[in-house]
């Protein structure tokens, strides 16, 4: 055969040849292009356009930082340095910035007590958020709510340390009595921490002045502060109170279950600012005569109440989620309604629905924003009230809306964030 | 048989009712009953006390009386005279307005963008993407209030137009876009038989008829194409069918354009969209889309692919692929959500306070609540209403649930 | 804050003490602490200035009241009110007394059932525009768009007015002061509408206030004053006096300046009676006998308070006009103190 190749064919290459490059228009950033990009005539429409849209976003936003001024008092004398030209003015933001993050009556030498708490809330929150982290640190998490009272609120250190005991006294009578029956245990516990209270606020009305901060009020709260208060105290108030909610709705005891569903599916069909009407103008006229609740105790009871509903909703789901065999293993092995749900039904059920309740609280802390509608001086409270009404910033809209934005975007991102990672963390563990 | 005993008698203990799983569970329901009903009868004194304290009583009267202020925005006929209840009824609709017009473009809006996050084209999807985070992850009020502020800040102003050589001109002397709304022509009709509301019943009995006289043409075709094998070109008599009869009727009623003219303060005639009302509901809108894109999306990623590949080896084409196995199929998962995401849209529309767009929250939770001081039973009223339209949105959604759901046999 | 917020919300269910019915003078007295209502923001009425410090008219009669009650001109806990929530704030008892420009009128007294106890300041509803629109009378508003602020009797009075005018006009409700002022100044409105003192107090915060003009028209009554619960008349009758005492002390030539040597006693019975060297007034309305005197202590007599706070020479710049006493031909008339 080879002879007859040799005569018919003057060459035959009988070597394999080195790969070729694959043409230009099918490698590297062209093919990336071709396919991403314009792939079609309508791909490539939307291409142009959208690249379109960016350029303009671009060149309208770029001079406006670059410009930005810093360091005026006014729109005015802003205006007067640009002369027409497109710059911002963040001198509202430098000049404002205690006010749209503390308000503008928190008394300016104990910012450092907010942001104080701020540092302690992110360590002290760590521990929950990422599990390999020592379990020790959730001590700090236990602490963290009375630390953060005393250095926001201000006023002696007794107060929240006396709230504490009664809680550390609570737990130990319950331990005492658990082995009698769960219902006895919480019973004790809760007469328990009734008698230290009402002992300890005798104590500590009595020495007021035992390491303590200066007292700020409630309605001196404000700005960006206030909408993290009312964030974080909502959504842990909420999560016990709508496990509750949750387990009574799933409960086979009719009028329990009927109390839950009314409740969470009332609660589920207003609107959150019906709420905090009620907190406002209605919830006084049912309290005792003479009782005198902070407004911002009020909108927190509101709020609490409306994201324990949703909450509940998404542990439901989680429970309902949980195979039956899990119910009736707990039941074999023995225990009890209250020793199930809390070793074996929870855990599980909580897990799953880590994502949802993190949805739902961020859902609530963007919903904070709201307690400005009832002249409430939140961060959106203060841009629209005292600062756009100030002679000096009448009309500095974007600057202050930008910071908005951006500060709720931070915090919100970061959180959906977290969650995204925490749910992929969870589907790794049923494979 | 007799050398078996009977069981003991039981005699009922105390401690029966906290340790027997028979009556733990009636003792506790018991007690939740009882705390309920001492919480509410605590509640309901103190509500008595305070009442009476303050020599107030709850009633409804109020509602007949006269409002006595004025409603930039009504539906229905209104003035100062008209009682609360109507003022309320006006609020009703204006909600109804934002909520419905709100859920069709954040439907539009949403669908585009969650088909677009899976778009092939990476510019696209990043956009897409950026659009999804910045706006689910910033509270609707403010971008309200920032949609607000652009009408009150970077809009002409009506006075911007006045003058010799005005700052601001109107878009073909038809369209005026100002800081106070937008205006555009208003057709009307100038044949003195079709004035009022009769020549608008023709325009939509027309429009009725096209579409049966379409459906009519269509089911023909259909027959045609299967007795013969081919479908006969229909567009032109569908065209035809759908605006012949129109455009001849508005000939013949004197279609005729009411343009909006600056006169006085502000632009006069034409069809006039208030800043308020539009703030509110694109602002809605363009939140609650960012919401329903990722249902989408997760709807369209949940059909799982071999079922398009499945319909590939059928020889389906790709826009019947989506079209016919994998739209229904993604529909089941989006719409629970989706119809979620509108009653959000719906009780999120009660933020119209904030932009002062008279809604129900603006009408009788807001100026009739002031000027009668009737704060419990407004806010009472207001919560019925929004609780009426939730509870009726979930039921039809659990209609609708079973209607869909997996027959499992 | 001596008992907090945090034990407060805690223990209130288990601790929630039954309602002490004593009157809200003792309460007060007890307290400590006068809980005054006031508004929100309005230069020259009530704000807070630079330090925090609340300020203005309103505010002042709040002070005059707990300096009056408690002898401390500054034991006055100040919670701002909106329209909306003033009424409710009172008649719940979260605040003692409410002095924010309200307007005495019918339904609120009889049927709100609160309780008027005098008129601080005589005012009505103005109109203010843009100078470049032009416009020299309200009846040249025709088709005009207009802010009010919600829940005031400016909404009712502003419909009541076109109507009887037979023009038209396109209302934009807004809740404060403070949001109106932009939308007005960037013309979202051409027209704001409050009481004539309010428009005065908005155009002094403004940058260019002389763009601005305040139409002639003055279309309704608008009489502003304190007012408290109905139906405590002792707690009604020690506010009502306090006013009073202001008025009178004008009236009389007391001032902050000679109060100290005018309560040492006078050879006019009248002033002693009210700065207590002669009677026992004080005693009556179960207060201190120079409860009159520390009330004048507190920011000084009526005509004081009134330049000191909104007169000509402050930025809002307002005239006596119907504030003057009556012996000057304006309607400010204290009843005797014998």
């Amino acid at each position: 055969m080879s002879d007859t190749h040799a005569q018919t064919v003057a060459y035959v290459r009988e070597t394999m040849l080195p790969e070729l490059e694959p043409p230009a228009t099918e490698r590297g950033v062209i093919k990336w292009m071709r396919e991403n990009l314009f792939a079609g005539w309508f791909n490539s429409i939307l291409t142009i356009f959208a690249a379109y849209v960016i350029y303009k976003i671009v060149v309208g936003a770029l001079p406006w930082f670059a410009n930005g001024i810093w360091t005026t008092d006014s729109l005015a004398e802003c205006r007067e340095i640009l002369q027409g030209a497109t710059g911002g003015c963040f001198s509202v933001l430098t000049e404002r910035w205690n006010q749209l993050l503390f308000g503008f009556k928190y008394p300016d030498d104990q910012y450092w007590r907010p942001t104080l708490a701020f540092v302690v809330m992110l360590v002290s929150i760590a521990p929950v958020l990422f599990s390999h982290l020592p379990r020790k640190m959730l001590i700090l998490t236990g602490l963290f709510p009375f630390v953060a009272f005393w250095l926001i609120w201000g006023g002696t250190i007794l107060a929240p340390l006396v709230a504490l005991l009664g809680f550390v006294a609570a737990y130990i009578a319950f331990k005492k009595v658990e082995h009698q029956s769960f219902a006895m245990g919480l019973l004790a516990g809760l007469i328990t921490a009734i008698v230290v209270w009402f002992v300890g606020g005798f104590v500590s009305g009595a020495a007021s002045n035992v390491l303590a901060l200066e007292p700020v009020a409630s309605r001196d709260m404000g700005g960006f502060m206030l909408n993290m208060i009312l964030g974080t105290v909502c959504v842990s108030l909420s999560l016990p109170i709508g496990i509750c909610l949750a387990l009574g709705r799933q409960s086979d005891m009719p009028i329990i279950k009927w109390i839950c569903v009314v409740f969470i599916e009332f609660i589920r069909g207003v609107p959150l600012i019906t709420l905090l009407f009620v907190a406002n103008v209605v919830l006084a006229y049912f309290l005792p005569p003479g009782t005198n609740f902070d407004l911002i105790v009020r909108v927190i009871i509101m709020i609490t109440a409306f994201s324990s509903a949703y909450i509940a909703e998404v542990i439901r789901g989680g429970l309902a989620a949980l195979p039956r065999g899990q119910y009736e293993a707990a039941d074999s092995l023995g225990l009890d309604y209250a020793q199930a749900t809390r070793l074996i039904i929870m855990p599980q059920a909580l897990k799953i629905s880590i994502p949802g309740i993190v949805n739902v609280a961020v859902g609530l802390f963007k919903d904070t924003t709201l307690v400005s509608v009832i002249s409430m001086f939140d961060l959106v409270g203060m841009i629209r009230g005292p600062i756009l009404a100030s002679t000096e910033w009448n009309g500095v809209y974007w600057e202050l809306w930008g910071f908005a934005v951006f500060v709720f975007f931070i915090v919100c991102y970061g959180i959906s964030q977290y969650s995204q990672w925490l749910e992929r963390q969870l589907q790794t563990d049923h494979r | 048989m007799s050398t078996l005993s009977d069981p003991p008698a039981e005699s009922f203990r105390l401690s029966q009712l906290i340790n027997d799983k028979r009556y733990r569970s009636i003792t506790f329901q018991f007690i939740a009953l009882l705390g309920l009903i001492v919480v509410m009868a605590y509640l309901g004194w103190n509500l008595v006390q305070n009442l009476a304290a303050a020599g107030l009583n709850l009633s409804y009267g109020f509602l007949g009386e006269p409002a006595g202020y004025d409603i930039n925005q009504t539906l229905i006929e209104y003035t100062s005279q008209s009682s609360h209840l109507r003022a309320a009824v006006v609020g009703v609709l204006n909600t109804l307005l934002v909520a419905v017009v709100g859920c069709f473009l954040a439907t539009v809006i949403g669908v585009v963008v969650g088909v677009l996050r899976l778009s092939k084209n990476w510019l696209v999807r990043k956009l897409m993407a950026v659009y999804v985070e910045i706006f689910r992850n910033v509270p609707v009020l403010i971008w309200i209030l920032i949609i607000m502020a652009v009408f009150v800040a970077v809009l002409p102003q009506p006075r911007d137009f006045r003058g010799d050589n005005p700052e601001a001109s109107m878009l073909w002397e038809a369209f005026a876009f100002t800081g106070r709304g937008f205006y555009s022509p208003r057709p009307f009709f100038t044949a003195e038989w079709a004035a009022g509301g009769t020549g608008w019943l023709i325009v939509i009995a027309l429009l009725v008829a096209g579409f049966f006289g379409a459906r009519a043409l269509a089911n023909w075709a259909t027959k045609t194409q299967e007795a013969t094998g081919v479908r006969p070109t229909t567009w032109y008599y569908t065209l035809a069918i759908w605006f012949g009869p129109l455009i001849i009727a508005l000939i013949a009623m004197g279609l005729s354009w009411e343009m909006p003219e600056l006169k006085g303060f502000n632009f006069r005639g034409g069809i006039f969209m208030r800043n308020s009302l539009i703030a509110l509901t694109f602002a809605l809108a363009i939140y609650t889309a960012a919401f329903i894109a990722e249902n989408v999306r997760a709807g369209i990623l949940a059909v799982s692919k071999g079922q398009t590949e499945a319909a590939a080896s059928l020889g389906l084409r790709p826009n019947r692929i989506m079209n016919l196995v994998v739209l229904p199929q993604a529909l089941r998962v989006i719409i629970p959500p989706l119809i979620s995401q509108y009653l959000n849209l719906t009780k999120n529309s009660s933020l119209a306070i904030a932009v002062g767009y008279m809604d129900l929250t603006g009408t009788l939770g807001g100026i009739t609540l002031n000027q009668t001081g009737r704060a419990i039973e407004c806010v009472l009223l207001l919560m019925l209403f929004y609780l009426t339209i939730s509870l009726g949105i979930s039921a039809i959604m659990n209609v609708y649930n079973n209607a869909v759901k997996l027959k499992e046999r | 804050m001596n008992k907090s917020v945090f034990l407060g919300a805690l223990t209130v269910a288990g601790l929630a003490a039954g309602a002490a019915a004593a009157g809200t003078l003792d309460d007060v007295k007890a307290r400590g602490k006068l809980n005054c209502g006031v508004v929100t923001g309005l230069v020259g009425f009530g704000a807070p200035d630079a330090n925090g410090e609340w300020q203005g008219f309103d505010v002042a009669v709040c002070r005059a009241v707990a300096a009056a009650v408690l002898g401390d001109p500054t034991a006055v806990e100040f919670v701002p009110t909106t329209a909306k929530t003033r009424f409710t704030a009172l008649a719940s008892g979260e605040i003692d007394m409410l002095a924010r420009n309200t307007t005495w009128t019918f339904s609120r007294d009889v049927d709100l059932k609160f309780e008027f106890v005098g008129i601080n300041y005589y005012d009505g509803q103005g109109f203010m525009v843009p100078k470049e629109l032009g416009v020299s009378s309200a009846k040249e508003l025709d088709g005009a768009t207009i802010c009010i602020q919600t829940g005031t009797t400016t909404e009712l009075n502003l419909a009541d007015f076109f109507r009887k005018n037979n023009i038209s006009y396109e209302p934009v409700p807004i809740e404060t002061n403070a949001e109106a002022q932009p939308l007005y100044l960037e013309g979202a409105c051409d027209v704001y509408t409050t009481d004539a003192s309010g428009l005065a107090a908005t155009r002094a915060a403004f940058e260019n206030p002389g763009d601005h003009v305040v139409l002639p028209e003055i279309i309704s009554k608008e009489p502003l004053g304190p007012l408290v619960r109905h139906g405590d008349n002792d707690w009604g009758d020690v506010v009502r006096w306090t006013l009073n005492a202001l008025i009178a002390a004008e009236e009389y030539g007391v001032t902050s300046a000679n109060l100290e040597e005018m309560s040492a006693g006078t050879d006019n019975p009248e002033i002693n009676r009210l700065l207590g060297s002669e009677g026992t007034l004080g005693e009556m309305l179960g207060l201190s006998a120079d409860w009159a005197k520390q009330a004048i202590a507190a920011g000084g007599n009526y005509g004081e308070l009134f330049e000191k706070t909104i007169g000509e020479n402050t930025p809002v710049g307002l005239a006596r006009g119907l504030n003057a006493q009556w012996t000057d031909g304006g309607l400010l008339y204290a009843p005797p103190f014998r």
